[in-house]
């Protein structure tokens, strides 16, 4: 019986050698090819198993948290704010990912960044989650949400000096609440309403959207003329209701029919669209594309936020058969496309001397106990324009509101800038546009309104009516003015 | 003693390191759960210095590991699962020991010996009587008396270990015998166990059982007689039934098509392999850390798939050790059986090992798609009670054997009871 007994513990002890050798297949050989299979969601479940950090505003608003639950994943992402602040946190969810503030401070929020731990953590119980800091107040997101209304559009507010993003609402907005929850068929349901949406409430149109910049975009062809050919500032364009354009036998009119003309602060200070578009032809492509990309067109901006659009300004070759595309493009018509963050960047950067300052959402990142363990660096993104050529485009700028168009953004007591922009959509349709700074002088914020497709072409949806009083409101809020 | 203070060490930094994982906090419990589990396994150990001193000393120490560990990834993957666990631990402790005071001499058992075949035979078609029988998830293996379900067929393997031991050791000769028609008698019991372990597995649907069943019987047989042949018939009977069950049952087509490709039916009934398949990945080498990984994503994690959930959060440094206790276990075993003088000792503490071998081999072999998953219990570490008794009773008649063994090779060598207690 023992020989027998001796074969079956080679026979058993092969058995548990295959066992072995299976075992370092699934978890040597294969190990990183299973760990990161579509299939396996626990990369995801890990995270979401955590704690999580808290998502605050400057003022002190909880935007997210975690807050305990009885079940599978043990917490559950609340956004007490609901769709104020949805474009900005974004969203924590098991079956679509992360989303915002959600995505890019991931590490921070789940405490993995080397910041956040130390090594006596092994023996303590400490909670190693960071706490990510908004730029933006909860304050002046409301004036921005609250002044837009229910019309479809966009308010970005930043502080010209270090890029710090004051306010960014887009309107419509979803509650981020039901994305998070843990019932994958809820989620699901909420999702794909959410798509479904004709309004696209989940697009942060400050950010993600392209809008042609009309009027507005002519801040950047004033620009191109000071920086870059300077005598043109000084010419004076005729008097025109309407411009000649050559190759073509279409003319290009002036707003309403009207008749303007003069040099370069008088072409701004009434939005003289036939000036503009000769001054773009005179300078020549080359001139003008190149100031559209020193302003950051054609690059994506560096906001930590995913997938921020890149504003279009089209290529010098583009326009060499195409003159009328290129006096179009010198008033921001044709396919110049902006978003309304990149229009706030323009902005910004004539306020701060010509520098555009890279735009940032979060401030700083606390650790559990509240210590800061990272402030934001502000960083310089462009240089746009010289300082004393940004100081001359400030104060045609400052007429615009004194005595121009913009009239309606203008704040008692403190001196603003501002360009106003009205851009022909599809049909009969403008998108009302302004962009403004102030104080004029050493600005502290700059802003980019935007108010989608408003119906008709008249004088009421201009951005001076339409748009510049969402930016006064806006600008008040932020100065501090009653 | 030493060895069982280490094991009880080991389960409650390994506990601590769960609940650490999971909640990020020294659990507050931490301190009467060493002081519980110190008191089982250390009155099981005294059990056994009192009622079986000579016995081989590495038997207890691994057990306790095992379950130890089996317990704390219970309790990390369903507490309420854990609560029950440590009673039927606390249960199958006691049985352990009454099983060493009531079994004095394992010899004795081959009196009872078709008493054990009743009783394994009724234990195993006990789920099949209607009123006590209970399906769970698709397996009619379950009896339910007032409040308490188990399974007996986990009690049935024991009993009919012990039939099979007894019952071949008288006939071996026979058995072996060189004439035909002695060979054909033979044929009797190997029709009937093979007839027994195909209703098993047509009756209750319970696959892993029913293979568990014929290779005890075959091996056994095997070891009892030496003769090539009945390997070869077993073999050939095994084949016949495995090509007729997977002809006849959807449900056994099902077991093998998810077994070769379970990542076309990643969402329906490859699902649990592919989650295991994901959970030992992620382990990789050194695992996520106890508490750390999500093995709450396989399903029966704490029951069959327990090894899947010990892959993920302590990798593969984990698995094997597991392996590697069953590997010391195993060997313990046999070497019990290979020590032992009685025939009749000698097969059973072979079987009873064999029983521990092969449903490691099943279970782990069906969990990491070395062979198509049959659901069976991963022994002392799974989720179960009837599992938890059956096998500390299996413990328990192997300690016997060996003590006996021990025993009278000194009393032979005129070794007085005392100096063997202090030496052990």
């Amino acid at each position: 019986m023992d020989r027998q007994i001796r074969k079956v513990v080679i026979v058993l002890m092969v058995m548990f050698f295959i066992l072995f050798a299976k075992l370092n297949d699934l978890q040597v050989v294969r190990a990183d090819k299973l760990a990161t299979a579509p299939g396996n969601t626990r990369a995801i479940t890990r995270d979401f198993n955590r704690e999580r950090g808290v998502i605050q505003t400057a003022d002190g608003a909880i935007v997210a948290q975690s807050l305990p639950v009885d079940d599978e994943f043990e917490r559950l992402r609340t956004y007490p704010e609901g769709a104020l602040f949805a474009h900005i946190s974004g969203y924590f969810s098991f079956t679509y990912g992360t989303e915002g503030v959600e995505r890019t401070y991931n590490k921070d929020l789940a405490g993995r960044t080397a910041a956040l731990s130390k090594p006596t953590d092994i023996l303590s119980d400490r909670t190693r989650t960071g706490t990510v800091v908004l730029t933006l107040t909860k304050s002046l997101q409301q004036v921005a949400k609250d002044a837009l209304g229910n019309r479809t559009g966009a308010v970005v507010a930043l502080n010209p000096t270090d890029g710090a993003v004051l306010a960014m609402w887009s309107n419509p907005s979803f509650d981020p609440n039901p994305l998070a929850v843990h019932d994958q068929k809820a989620v699901q349901s909420s999702y794909t309403s959410l798509t479904a949406d004709a309004g696209k409430p989940m697009l942060p149109r400050a950010f993600r959207r392209s809008y042609a910049p009309g009027s507005t975009f002519k801040v950047v062809t004033a620009a191109a003329a000071l920086e870059r050919r300077p005598e043109l500032a000084m010419k004076a364009y005729p008097s025109l209701r309407q411009l000649d354009l050559p190759q073509t036998t279409t003319d290009l009119p002036n707003f309403g029919g009207s008749s303007c003309g003069g040099t370069l602060p008088d072409l701004l200070r009434v939005s003289c669209n036939t000036g503009f578009a000769q001054l773009g032809l005179d300078m020549g492509a080359e001139s003008l594309a190149g100031e559209a990309d020193d302003f950051g067109f054609n690059q994506k901006p560096p906001l930590d936020l995913p997938a921020t659009a890149t504003s279009t300004f089209p290529g010098v070759d583009t326009f060499r058969q195409d003159q009328p595309a290129l006096a179009k493009s010198a008033i921001g018509q044709q396919d110049v496309a902006a978003t309304p963050l990149q229009m706030a960047l323009v902005a910004a950067g004539v306020g701060n001397g010509g520098v555009i300052m890279k735009p940032h959402v979060m401030a700083e990142v606390r650790d559990s106990e509240g210590g800061v363990v990272r402030t934001y660096q502000p960083e310089q993104w462009l240089k746009a324009m010289e300082p004393q050529n940004a100081a001359a485009l400030r104060d045609m700028m400052i007429t615009v509101v004194n005595n121009g168009t913009a009239s309606r953004a203008a704040v008692p007591g403190v001196q603003v800038a501002a360009k106003t922009g009205t851009a022909q959509t599809v049909g009969d349709n403008s998108h009302a546009w302004l962009l403004a700074f102030a104080p004029a002088v050493q600005p502290t914020v700059a802003v980019a309104v935007i108010v989608e497709s408003q119906p008709g072409l008249g004088d009421t949806v201009t951005g001076g009516r339409i748009a510049a009083p969402i930016a006064q409101a806006v600008l008040k809020a932020a100065l501090g003015t009653p | 003693m030493g060895l069982v203070v280490l094991a009880v060490l080991c389960t409650g930094a390994l506990y601590t390191l769960a609940a650490l994982g999971k909640s990020a906090s020294v659990p507050a419990n931490v301190g009467p759960f060493l002081l519980i589990i110190l008191g089982l396994f250390g009155s099981a150990h005294a059990a056994v210095r009192i009622l079986a001193p000579a016995a081989d000393p590495t038997l207890l120490p691994l057990v306790a590991v095992l379950n130890g560990m089996g317990y704390v990834f219970i309790a990390r993957l369903d507490p309420d699962l854990a609560g029950l666990q440590a009673v039927w631990t606390g249960l199958g402790v006691g049985a352990f020991v009454a099983t060493l005071l009531v079994v004095r001499r394992v010899r004795d058992l081959e009196r009872y010996r078709y008493s054990f075949a009743l009783l394994g035979v009724g234990l195993l078609l006990m789920p099949l009587l209607p009123g006590v029988g209970r399906n769970i998830r698709g397996a009619r293996l379950w009896v339910k008396l007032g409040t308490i379900t188990f399974q007996p067929g986990e009690l049935a393997k024991v009993a009919l270990a012990i039939f099979f031991a007894s019952y071949l050791v008288e006939k071996r000769e026979l058995l072996a015998g060189a004439t035909v028609a002695a060979r054909g008698r033979a044929f009797g019991p190997i029709i009937l166990a093979w007839g027994g372990s195909l209703l098993v597995m047509t009756a209750e649907k319970d696959l892993g059982s029913s293979l568990l069943f014929f290779a005890l019987f075959i091996s056994m047989l095997w070891m009892a007689t030496g003769q090539g042949i009945y390997l070869g018939l077993g073999f050939g009977l095994f084949t016949a039934g495995a090509v007729f069950a997977y002809g006849a049952f959807s449900h056994v087509q099902v077991r093998v098509q998810t077994w070769i490709d379970p990542w076309s039916r990643a969402d329906g009934q490859g699902y649990q392999l592919v989650q295991a398949a994901y959970a030992f990945g992620s382990g990789g080498f050194a695992g996520t850390g106890p508490g750390l990984g999500s093995p709450g994503k396989i399903p029966a994690a704490t029951t069959d798939f327990i090894f899947a959930a010990i892959g993920e959060e302590l990798g593969l440094l984990g698995t094997s050790a597991v392996l590697v206790m069953f590997v010391l276990i195993v060997g313990a075993g046999l070497r019990i059986a290979l020590r032992a003088e009685q025939p009749f000792e000698k097969l059973l503490a072979a079987g009873l090992t064999v029983i521990i071998a092969v449903q490691t081999f099943v279970i782990i072999g069906g969990v990491t798609r070395v062979m198509p998953l049959t659901g069976v219990t991963l022994p002392f570490i799974s989720y179960g009670g009837s599992s938890l008794v059956a096998n500390y009773i299996l413990l328990a008649l192997l300690l016997r054997i060996s003590h006996d063994t021990a025993e009278r090779s000194w009393r032979s060598a005129g070794v007085a009871d005392e100096t063997v207690r202090s030496t052990v």
